[in-house]
């Protein structure tokens, strides 16, 4: 059951990546196939039993940011091959330079796990844990994000407050 | 396969889906009738009968199946029809969180009165209302109609805005009950608490006074949380976007929004969906803020124990599963009589009050909800130790 699920869930994943490079001409459909790439990617977490990451995943990545393309798409009437018209073969060289370069990297950390992985607690990956991790152990990152954060908030505000003037 | 398993869902797709979903749209009719001092849906009969409009639901759905299913030119055939399957899907299984009982055992069988009784509850409810979103979106856009279109840049923008104040106002909730998972909330609830306790902290009376005890309230969440509560109700009606947010729809102005291109079954379903969603936003607003399953005062071992007394613990055990039941489903007919008359009694909101509410009036009043929720626990943590 679970190895069908996998199965299912890491095609979708690779499927909705691959999808959406296909359909790049209609931004609409490129769009959805990273929803379905990113759905996947939520429960290949809910399995690996990581429920807190897989549930965000899909509220803030598939439900609102996406969500948020599909709006500026819609508003500006981007379909029907205004992005993307342009050929640039730099940028292609560039874009197939990095690819195999990530790959390369992937390749060599995936050659140097040592099987089998480290046992977890039950509890692992739970709210309860994370909300714990983040609060002690990693309160600093936690908090420098937190600023992050709100220095776009405010860099935001001040675009807009520009524009208005 | 689990029998109870399939039971509980079956018990839920019932209740839900093929019971209250249909009666919704008697009720909305019979409602907006009253409302306007008129009769209601009365007319259709079968060989006579009439019983109170309550045929209508049966007429809609012979109506909606039998109608041409049409696909306007230019429209995205396949988003087309998938669109109204987007939007009804994440309502029917976002009830899978909701208890509706607590749970119980008799003749050596244990059993909880919930399909998924997960740790992260109320997280799935909120990532599978947000997929709904993609419904509403993109059935303008799939339909190449410029209503339509406008209806739907209207529903991305309303949804994304009131999902931010739906997730923070019920934050208070979480930190007094420390807890995610829908039965604990539930289980929590059913706790009392003494409302001039905080008399004996302050040194204003001696401890353990017997009048203080007196007057009691359970710990429901509308009684911790009630600016929550109002909140809470508020982002999700208009996530669920009817009157009087019923911008992306825009009746008088947008003609009917998102959905115009659509007929037949596929219209219906995405009415279905907005029904559905109300009577999930009935039992969501039960199991976190009215007490769930339980009587107010009494807690289900309480209940048990009494019923054992003159039933013995088996038979006391499933009778007591009788009484949680109907008072949680007593409980979502009251919710969804108030959506009901907010719905038609409160005039629509323009677009830009739409979201006016929603940024600079829910989400400030969330954020300051959090803030005195926090002072609060840490005030009664340190009296409690």
């Amino acid at each position: 059951m679970e190895s069908i699920l996998f199965w299912v869930c890491s095609t979708g994943a690779i499927g909705g990546a691959l999808g959406m490079v296909v359909t790049v001409r209609n931004t609409v459909y490129s769009a959805l196939w990273l929803v379905v790439s990113m759905l996947s990617l939520a429960c290949l977490f809910i399995m690996l039993n990581a429920q807190f990451v897989g549930l965000i995943q899909i509220m803030v990545y598939a439900g609102a940011i996406v969500v948020l393309f599909l709006f500026v798409v819609m508003l500006l009437n981007l379909t029907g091959g205004v992005m993307g018209a342009e050929e640039q073969p730099l940028l292609k060289f560039v874009g197939v330079a990095l690819g195999i370069a990530v790959s390369l990297q992937l390749g060599s950390i995936l050659l140097r796990i040592d099987l089998p992985w480290p046992e977890v607690s039950p509890s692992y990956g739970t709210t309860a844990e994370i909300g714990q991790a983040l609060y002690t152990d990693y309160l600093l990152p936690f908090e420098v994000a937190a600023v992050l954060l709100l220095a776009a908030i405010i860099a935001a505000l001040a675009l807009a407050k520009r524009e208005s003037d | 396969m689990d029998v109870a398993l399939v039971a509980k869902t079956l018990f839920i797709f019932a209740v839900v889906v093929l019971a209250f979903a249909p009666l919704m749209t008697w009720v909305e009719r019979k409602q907006s009738a009253l409302m306007q001092d008129r009769i209601g849906a009365n007319r259709a009969d079968v060989l006579g009968i009439k019983a109170i409009g309550l045929l209508h639901p049966l007429a809609d759905v012979i109506k909606m199946i039998t109608k041409e299913d049409t696909i306007p030119a230019g429209a995205h055939r396949f988003l087309h029809t998938l669109c109204p399957f987007i939007a009804a899907v994440p309502a029917v299984i976002s009830f899978a969180v909701i208890p509706y009982g607590g749970s119980y055992s008799a003749w050596g069988v244990h059993w909880s009165l919930v399909v998924a009784d997960l740790d992260y509850g109320l997280l799935y409810v909120f990532a599978v209302g947000s997929i709904a979103a993609y419904g509403t979106v993109l059935a303008g856009w799939a339909s190449n109609n410029n209503w339509g279109m406008l209806g739907s840049l209207r529903a991305s923008a309303q949804m994304l805005s009131y999902e931010v104040a739906m997730g923070v106002s019920v934050l208070g909730i979480f930190m007094i009950f420390g807890s995610l998972r829908m039965t604990d909330i539930g289980v929590g609830q059913q706790e009392t608490f003494r409302v001039l306790g905080f008399l004996e902290h302050l040194g204003w009376v001696a401890p353990a006074t017997p009048w203080v005890g007196w007057l009691t309230l359970p710990a429901w969440g509308i009684v911790l949380q009630p600016l929550g509560f109002f909140m809470f109700l508020a982002a999700l009606m208009a996530e669920n976007k009817r009157a009087p947010f019923d911008t992306p729809e825009g009746e008088s102005e947008i003609v009917a929004g998102y959905f115009i291109e659509y007929s037949g079954m596929k219209f219906g379903l995405f009415f279905m969906a907005e029904w559905i969603e109300v009577v999930v936003i009935a039992g969501l607003m039960t199991a976190l803020f009215l007490g769930g399953w339980s009587l107010p005062w009494i807690s289900d071992q309480e209940m048990i124990g009494w019923l054992s007394g003159a039933f013995g613990p088996n038979l006391a055990n499933v009778l007591a599963m009788v009484v949680n039941v109907s008072v949680f489903l007593v409980k979502v007919c009251c919710m969804i009589w108030v959506q009901q008359i907010l719905r038609w009694s409160l005039p629509r909101f323009r677009y830009d009050q739409v979201m006016n509410l929603g940024w600079k009036i829910l989400l400030p009043l969330s954020l300051v909800n959090i803030f005195v929720t926090a002072i609060l626990i840490l005030l009664v943590d340190e009296w409690a130790s």
